[in-house]
């Protein structure tokens, strides 16, 4: 899968980092440090991360959309 | 317009984005991305930060959107030239794609090291590719015995933060007399300077680089205005940015190496102003006049700016410039160093005061206000981004300086000058 996050809208409410653990980290008072290509796997979690950000930071593509280019 | 061909020159964020936009707004036509790279569209922002660390490997940075874009791809094939009068684009390699609109989202490139030999030495490194950083990556990996940025602008600063976090001794120069001074003043950059010093930084300011000098084709040392020596045997220059325009030479386009010239509804300009109802501009590219600056011709290295700008042209493209209306987004961008978050709204250029009006720098967690001439310009918040959306109404209002808001905290700001760089001479 592909992730990216608007850092500029993010505001650190680290929602995605309980949603998704292992691919969202809140390191200092506000930094996030994500996985932009996380395992398909885990496209649950990843989807509850999306979900759970309260201002709609996360953007994300699946896997299935990737082989087309 | 809802078929015909649009071409789009430049496959990065604002190439890639602008061309989401162009979908989503309801073309169904032909749509073509030509980009240098050999790399499908990527986001910048990790280069220099976690992939340098090592956390994140270079190729896992491709862009979400890329696999769902119904279009034609020409990656590794730079565009060489236009054609305005036919409206056809030259590509290298002798293909020419006609078009019916244009996007130029060619974006920038790092400004060299000026002198070429010295530049090619083994161990002198830019940084703005994904094969830049990866470059960059794999010899901070070889362990170098000192790392000398060159330019303590956001990029010298994020590099100089995680090859620190490496452990690898790092010295940073600039000419200007603290870090950040171009884009936030001395007096937030005096406090960014404490940071890079407290993380052990050799920081050295109001002093330059006149030469690199190498032996056996490798870098290993630099000397300094004020004839001081630097032993280094990794260099990364980062002086700054140069508009990719150079293909545009002759195409009767106004650009040059700080960008192409475009109107409100990202129209590109020809060189007597008049804009081309074909081409438009997005991105690090474009040089477009602002409102929030009295209508200044500006051009932004922001990964916000190249999203918004992008889907802005897109529906100039399709609907007219009429209906999109002027660009008028505030300005904005984020920058990650030495466990600082910081992120900046509207344009500092030639604030003329300076006052924070949240928090307080002895905790790390504050919020400064610039204002020039008595109104609001922009505000920059240090780990404390959420006191930040408050702010923009002020910034877009260009209310009193300094501004009012129901979270302020500081009962009496106490405004001093930014130490801006002096405004240019228009
Ligand atoms: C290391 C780094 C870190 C950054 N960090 C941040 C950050 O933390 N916050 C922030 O707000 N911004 C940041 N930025 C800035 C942000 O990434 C840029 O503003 C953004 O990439 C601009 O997108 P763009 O598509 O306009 O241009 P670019 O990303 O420069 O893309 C232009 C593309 O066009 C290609 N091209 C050039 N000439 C031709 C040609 N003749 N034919 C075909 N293709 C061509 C280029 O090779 C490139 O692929 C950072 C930039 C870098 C380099
Ligand atoms: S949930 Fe959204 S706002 Fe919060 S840290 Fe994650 S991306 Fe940022």
């Amino acid at each position: 899968m592909r992730v990216v996050v608007d850092l500029n809208r993010c505001q650190a409410y680290a929602q995605c980092c309980y949603a998704a653990p292992e691919r969202f980290v809140l390191r200092g008072d506000e930094m996030l440090v994500y996985d932009p290509a996380p395992p398909e796997a885990e496209r649950a979690a990843i989807d509850r991360a999306v979900l759970a950000c309260p201002v709609r930071a996360i953007r994300v593509e699946p896997a299935a959309a990737e082989g087309t280019a | 317009m809802r078929d015909g061909t649009i071409v789009v020159a430049g496959a990065s964020l604002a190439g890639l984005r602008g061309a989401e936009a162009l979908r989503a707004g309801g073309f169904s036509g032909r749509l073509v991305l030509v980009g240098d790279e050999p790399h499908l569209p990527y986001d910048r922002p990790p280069l220099s930060k976690h992939v340098l660390t090592g956390e994140i490997a270079p190729e896992r940075t491709t862009l979400p959107g890329v696999g769902t874009l119904a279009a034609e791809w020409r990656l590794g094939t730079p565009a060489v030239g236009l054609d305005r009068a036919g409206r056809v684009l030259l590509l290298a390699g002798g293909e020419r794609l006609p078009f019916d609109r244009l996007l130029i989202a060619t974006g920038a490139r790092a400004r060299p090291w000026p002198e070429p030999a010295a530049a090619a030495l083994a161990g002198v490194h830019t940084l703005r590719s994904r094969d830049d950083a990866a470059a960059l990556a794999a010899a901070l990996a070889a362990r170098p015995e000192r790392v000398l940025i060159l330019g303590a602008g956001f990029l010298g600063c994020e590099a100089a933060s995680s090859i620190r976090a490496l452990g690898l001794p790092v010295t940073v120069v600039d000419p200007a007399p603290s870090p950040l001074a171009g884009a936030l003043g001395q007096v937030i950059g005096g406090f960014v300077a404490g940071r890079m010093e407290g993380a052990g930084i050799d920081l050295r300011t109001g002093t330059e680089v006149t030469r690199l000098e190498g032996e056996d084709g490798r870098v290993r040392r630099a000397r300094l205005a004020d004839g001081g020596t630097i032993p280094a045997d990794l260099v990364v220059v980062a002086l700054g940015a140069v508009r990719n325009t150079d293909w545009l030479a002759g195409s009767g386009l106004d650009a040059d190496e700080g960008g192409l010239s475009c109107d409100r509804a990202c129209r590109a300009l020809d060189e007597a102003g008049r804009p081309d109802d074909a081409i438009f501009a997005a991105g690090d590219v474009a040089r477009f006049p602002h409102p929030l600056d009295g209508d200044r011709p500006v051009a932004l290295e922001h990964w916000g700016n190249a999203v918004a700008q992008a889907a802005h042209a897109a529906r100039a493209m399709l609907a007219g410039p009429e209906a999109a209306g002027p660009y008028a987004e505030v300005p904005a961008f984020w920058s990650n160093q030495f466990g600082l978050t910081i992120k900046s709204l509207g344009l500092t250029e030639g604030a003329d005061a300076v006052a924070i009006v949240q928090g307080d720098p002895r905790s790390a967690r504050f919020l400064a206000a610039y204002g020039r001439e008595g109104r609001t310009v922009a505000a920059v918040s240090i780990n404390a981004g959420r006191w930040l959306p408050a702010y923009e109404g002020a910034i877009r209002e260009g209310a009193p300086f300094p501004p009012i808001t129901g979270g302020a905290d500081q009962p009496r700001p106490k405004p001093v000058p930014p130490g801006l760089p002096a405004p240019q001479p228009a």
